[in-house]
């Protein structure tokens, strides 16, 4: 059987659809998962797609945390389950604290919709094995809202650690703070990132299928629950 | 009388205003009413007292000046607007599922699928405040292609605004593409093309043009219209507030202060403000219960509110309808029955609902957290009551709100300076011939505001959202997939060129025309249907009407050549500042389908390994109204350039063949800076160098510069070239082979003319706009 992974829509989602598309691509049953409902269905592995959860209404994410989903998502984070927050789930996932940091507005104050290399720095996350180590990938970054930051010692730690994933190559697009497109948690398990893989899945959509090594990398941290399990 | 605005009683207590039931219109019948401040005449004001046999009441008197305004009736050009049926032939009809009248047209695609676009104007609202005026410019769009029962698909916007270096300019643009981004990107659409242009003449007139495009499958087509005596009525989406009020009719700078008169209550500016996320949800909602099948009629609400969407679908239902206003969810206290009726507040939509499927279409709004609410009820009657608190406050035959407004036959007549405009050829103006001149061209051309790289607006827009987005922005047209299983899509284009219409305007529309319709084919996909938003100045100027009736008449005549229907359309007026109006600007959108979106044709060359650049079509001396006259010289007089309509045809025929059979690698549409500024956008879109040979036996400058029309620029891979030059000349396409692709080059060379690296031309083209809008 595929492994199954969780798609959540949130008031406001708009990349599920894509978050879907790139798990069907990548040969894995894709289930959705509504705000509302605190069930996970039994899924391996949680996407939080991109969008506008409650219209960016406060501050980004700051509402989409406290959906019931949210909660089980937490719970299930801290027990290994392999989480992948693009973008809008980025920023939830900052929120729901199972992230460090924050996301602000991008430096020069207006949505930035680009094809953006990206350089891989650690390819043993749970959402990055797939690719080699420093390799160059090009994928879709669309925000207003993707400037990273934390306080001088969590970038510290992130860098110290590895648990910088992602970082934009060819020039900073939203003033995030050591050119970070994309962290993970201290376990590898959780990954979140402002660019959007799934909308690099197949060069007639996209401008490259970088981004599918992202989604294919998930199947390869399942094997070992699914073999334990 | 002291009132300026029906809800504005001159009653000190806000909280009881004297209600103008249809009981006490009839027992003062000679009270003044301020039809004038509603923009209404005084043949209008008392044709609805004829039409009601009494004095309207306040709320009456709202629904028919809103409902009989421009915006709403087409009063001026409804007259003009019949010729676009008068040359709808049976090749034409037979592709159309809806038409003109409905909420936006909608045609058959094949495979059972039903497209549906059309454009709106937010031209007034956007100067008045850019960002808001954009952004509910999206937000009415989309509910448009959304009541026809369709998922909307992406979006698009012809732009226009003043001097790119003008100070309001940078006011209002950077506004105007931030209030479509904010509004867009929060929705989930694709935005996939659209326009920026740039002229003195819109400088106080920008116009700020909306498209959507919707898929549906073809049984699933919604038509407004209330029929079935005891089906209810649902509004549901956003609450009613004081925003917008009056926007249709009086955009009126006195709505800003406050209104002292009554009451001290302070009204809110009558652009509207938007709010995407309830829009989001709610077309979540609305499909959700299109699905379901929950739906026998629905209605958005847009310019004129409830007036609006009550009295239309009345009109187009068997019956009658009865209204309970004071159940309409608020957001403001003491709002009026009048006011209620008028506002524009976003985001709301109004169906007909079946009694027994009442439960099921509010469980489904409960689950989208979208408010709904029972107002009313269609009747067996023939008329649209509405009541407030029990009291009948409107009593009205619908048809006569909806549809029988008034009819005007504005004189028109051909302006005097017309025939100087024309006789002031560019002839006579300096040519640039030596190679240097000639390269200084070029580079001046590719710099100027209207020529270059729009990427700083484009790349604040989200064009890949839904994952659908085959070709955007700086394609010749947008394309979207909108079956995943088959490839079968659309393209969507829309053009004008408001200097080759002020020179001649049934030609220049014809151009527009022309050139969105190449726009689609070039991206490989076949014309199928036309839309279009025109935008004029005052029609009470007999040179403007003679104006949009020579447009008119030239967009349609041009569609029946082709044999593409115009499905839908919007009228603009007043478009100009004192006596001086915009140039008159028929924005032209075209439709075509694809197949397979896996045959699209992209813009950039070097995706194959050995291509030839081949020029399809005729060059010619024509310089009327060209950019090169424009940027150079600040020049505009003359003729436009000739326009051939089944050479057009065949040109789309020739694309489209090309593309499913693979033998076109890339296309790229001439039209302003011609040759010259296709080389160059091929050459940087595909990163990618070229060596181009002009025909050493005519003058380069007119080669590398001319706007003639019917030309595209193709890349051949060389193993198809053979082939693909022996199908043009075999069906009497000319053609000439103009230079070959040279990825090795990093350079586009015209050779005898002029070299230009392609990191030379890229600082060119990519650097005006941030220049002059990046704070």
């Amino acid at each position: 059987m595929s492994p199954r992974i969780g798609v959540i829509t949130f008031p406001g989602t708009l990349d599920d659809v894509d978050a879907a598309r790139a798990v069907s691509y990548s040969d894995a049953e894709p289930v959705s998962l509504w705000h509302a409902d605190a069930d996970l269905k039994g899924v391996d592995a949680v996407i939080v797609p991109g969008g506008f959860s409650y219209g960016d209404y406060l501050r980004c994410g700051a509402i989409a945390r406290f959906a019931p989903v949210m909660g089980s998502v937490v719970e299930a984070a801290r027990g290994g389950l392999p989480v992948l927050g693009i973008c809008n789930g980025f920023q939830i996932l900052c929120e729901a604290g199972l992230l460090p940091g924050a996301l602000v507005r991008n430096e020069k104050l207006h949505f930035v919709c680009r094809d953006q290399w990206l350089r891989v720095e650690n390819n043993t996350t749970a959402w990055s094995t797939r690719y080699d180590a420093g390799a160059e990938v090009l994928i879709p970054l669309k925000s207003g809202e993707g400037g990273y930051v934390a306080d001088q010692a969590t970038l510290d730690a992130l860098e110290g650690e590895g648990r910088v994933v992602f970082r934009y190559v060819g020039g900073n697009p939203n003033g995030s703070r050591n050119d970070i497109a994309g962290i993970c948690s201290a376990d590898g398990r959780v990954v979140g990132l402002m660019p959007h893989p799934e909308h690099a899945i197949d060069a007639l959509t996209g401008p490259s299928d970088d981004g599918l090594g992202v989604f294919y990398s998930a199947l390869d941290a399942l094997k070992p629950l699914a073999t334990a399990g | 009388m002291l009132a300026t605005y029906p809800g504005a009683v001159a009653s000190p207590d806000v909280d009881s205003p004297v209600i103008d039931t249809t009981a006490r219109a009839g027992q003062t019948p000679d009270l003044p009413q301020p039809y004038l401040e509603l923009g209404l005449a005084d043949d209008e004001y008392q044709r609805i007292r004829d039409i009601l046999g009494r004095r309207p009441t306040e709320a009456e008197l709202a629904m028919y000046s809103v409902m009989w305004s421009e915006h709403c009736s087409y009063k001026s050009s409804k007259r003009h607007l019949a010729y676009f049926g008068k040359t709808t032939t049976a090749e034409m009809k037979a592709k159309m599922l809806a038409g003109i009248g409905e909420n936006a047209g909608v045609v058959d695609v094949g495979d059972g699928w039903a497209v549906t676009f059309k454009v709106e104007s937010h031209n007034h609202p956007s100067y008045v405040e850019p960002y808001q005026g954009a952004a509910t410019g999206v937000g009415g769009i989309v509910r448009d292609i959304l009541a026809m029962g369709a998922r909307p698909l992406a979006v698009a916007d012809p732009l226009r605004f003043g001097p790119a270096d003008a100070p309001d300019t940078r006011r209002v643009l950077p506004g105007v593409v931030a209030g479509i981004a904010g509004y867009g990107n929060c929705l989930g659409l694709p935005n996939i093309g659209g326009e920026v242009v740039f002229d003195e003449s819109y400088a106080g007139n920008p116009l700020v043009n909306a498209l959507c495009v919707g898929a549906m499958r073809k049984e699933d087509l919604h038509l407004a219209h209330a029929s079935g005596t005891g089906n209810k009525i649902i509004l549901f989406g956003a609450r009613t507030g004081l925003d917008g009020i009056g926007g249709v009719s009086v955009l009126a700078s006195d709505t800003f202060s406050g209104d002292e008169t009554s009451g001290g209550r302070k009204k809110l500016p009558s652009v509207q403000v938007g709010d995407p996320f309830t829009e989001k949800v709610l077309i979540e909602c609305c499909l959700e219960l299109f699905d379901k099948r929950l739906v026998v009629g629905i209605q958005d609400l847009g310019g004129a509110g409830l007036s609006c969407a009550t009295s239309e679908l009345a009109a187009a239902g068997d019956g009658g309808m009865r209204v309970e206003l004071d159940r309409v969810p608020l957001r403001a206290s003491g709002m009026t029955p009048a006011e209620i009726l008028s506002s524009e507040s976003q985001e709301r939509m109004c169906a007909v609902v079946a009694p027994s499927d009442v439960d099921e279409f509010m469980k489904v709004c409960a689950k989208w957290d979208v408010i709904a609410t029972e107002i009313g009820e269609v009747t067996d009657g023939d008329h649209l009551v509405i009541t407030w608190h029990g009291e009948t406050v409107v009593d009205v035959p619908p048809r006569t709100v909806a549809h029988q407004g008034p009819v005007y036959d504005r004189p028109f007549a051909r302006p005097a300076a017309q025939d100087a405009v024309q006789a002031d050829t560019p002839d006579a103006l300096p040519r640039p011939s030596t190679p240097d001149e000639l390269r200084d061209t070029l580079l001046r051309l590719v710099s100027s505001p209207n020529l270059a790289s729009k990427e700083w607006v484009t790349q604040q827009y989200d064009r890949y959202v839904r994952g659908n987005t085959v070709l955007a922005q700086p394609s010749d047209s947008g394309v979207i997939r909108i079956d995943e299983s088959t490839g079968r899509g659309v393209a969507v284009a829309t053009d004008c060129n408001s200097r080759f219409v002020y020179l001649d305007p049934y030609r220049g529309t014809q151009l527009a025309l022309a050139e969105a319709y190449r726009n689609v084919a070039t991206s490989g996909a076949m014309p199928l249907a036309v839309t279009n938003c025109l935008n004029f100045g005052s029609p009470k100027d007999p040179g403007v009407m003679w104006q949009f009736e020579r447009a008119v008449h030239g967009l349609a005549d041009g569609c029946a050549e082709l044999g593409v229907p115009v499905t839908g359309g919007n009228v603009s007026f007043y478009n100009q500042t004192g006596d001086t109006a915009i140039l008159p600007t028929p924005v032209v959108g075209v439709l075509g389908v694809l197949d397979d979106v896996r045959r699209r044709i992209p813009t950039g060359i070097g995706a194959e390994a050995g291509e030839t650049l081949l020029l399809l079509g005729e060059t010619r001396d024509e310089f009327g109204g060209s950019a090169w006259a424009h940027v150079i010289h600040g020049h505009l007089g003359g003729l436009p350039p000739e326009v051939d309509l089944a050479r057009e045809r065949l040109l789309a025929e020739i694309l489209v063949a090309g593309s499913r059979d693979g033998m076109i690698s890339a296309a790229h549409d001439l039209s302003d800076g011609g040759l010259a500024q296709a080389l160059v956008e091929m050459a940087l879109v595909g990163q990618c160098g070229a060596r181009v040979l002009l025909d050493p036996d005519a003058d380069p400058f007119v080669q590398l510069f001319s706007e003639s029309a019917g030309r595209v620029l193709v890349a051949v891979p060389r193993t198809e070239e053979l082939r693909f030059t022996e199908m043009c000349s075999a069906r009497g396409l000319p053609w000439r082979k103009t230079g070959v692709v040279d990825p090795d080059a990093n350079a586009l060379d015209i050779q005898d003319v002029a070299s230009f690296g392609l990191e030379e031309l890229h600082t060119a083209w990519e650097g005006t706009l941030p220049a002059l809008f990046e704070s």
